[in-house]
């Protein structure tokens, strides 16, 4: 099972800030999402929402670790 | 030193500590954001970070700083929660031995803490509450660095 982080806008548009989903990929993780909550799966693939997985950023569709932590960073805003 | 507090600090406490002690530095810099009410528009800020992953992100924001320019230390300090106006929400120091690496290291790394570090921002005023996304002058600003390196 993947734990996966939500933050900023994406924390309120899904109503939840972090879940489990049983997934191998960043792909099928993302069709996971998708199966309850199209509008959400839809601002995850949104220009602009990096993902790090285990706190590193990653990039396509890399497989994931039973235990990995997937984030979904909307565009940053600090200062 | 990179430091997220979930409470307000004194900025001018900061300042002395950081100077303290330093008899080659010569030159020391500060940046302190500080929260705005916007004629009233916003009562609380509201600051979240992804902790582990925040403070890395900085590191690397940093480490490129003291690539840069010639630094003998730097500090940055960010708030995360809730911020009243008139509270600071970022204190950065850079000491250096002369001035400019020490303006020109404080100012680069306000630019890429504003677009570039793990930080999401959400005002609550009368009207309701929104997240605020980097606006197109804070990614000018940080693109001008990257300009300033291209060969």
């Amino acid at each position: 099972m993947a734990r996966v982080l939500l933050f900023g806008p994406l924390r309120d548009l899904a109503g939840w800030r972090e879940r489990t989903v049983e997934a191998r990929s960043l792909s099928a993780l993302r069709a996971a999402l998708s199966a309850h909550d199209a509008a959400l799966a839809a601002a995850l693939a949104a220009p602009g929402v990096q993902v790090a997985v285990d706190q590193a950023i990653v990039r396509g569709d890399p497989t994931l670790a039973p235990h990995a932590e997937v984030a979904f960073l909307p565009p940053m805003s600090g200062g | 030193m990179i430091q997220l507090v979930d409470q307000t600090f004194d900025p001018g406490a900061l300042l002395s500590a950081f100077s303290r002690g330093r008899t080659e530095t010569g030159a020391v810099a500060t940046f302190t954001g500080i929260a705005r009410a916007e004629r009233g528009e916003t009562k609380i800020l509201e600051l979240e970070a992804y902790p582990g992953f925040t403070e890395g992100e900085i590191g690397r924001i940093a480490e490129q700083a003291r690539e840069r320019f010639v630094l003998d230390d730097l500090m940055i300090l960010h708030r995360v929660g809730k911020i009243a106006p008139g509270e600071p929400i970022v204190f950065v120091a850079t000491a250096a031995g002369h001035r400019r690496a020490a303006f020109e290291a404080c100012d680069f790394l306000m630019d890429y803490l504003k677009s570039a570090a793990p930080f999401w921002k959400k005002e609550h005023g009368p009207a309701g509450a929104r997240w605020i996304e980097p606006t197109a002058q804070d990614l000018e600003d940080r693109a001008r660095w990257e300009k300033e390196q291209a060969p």
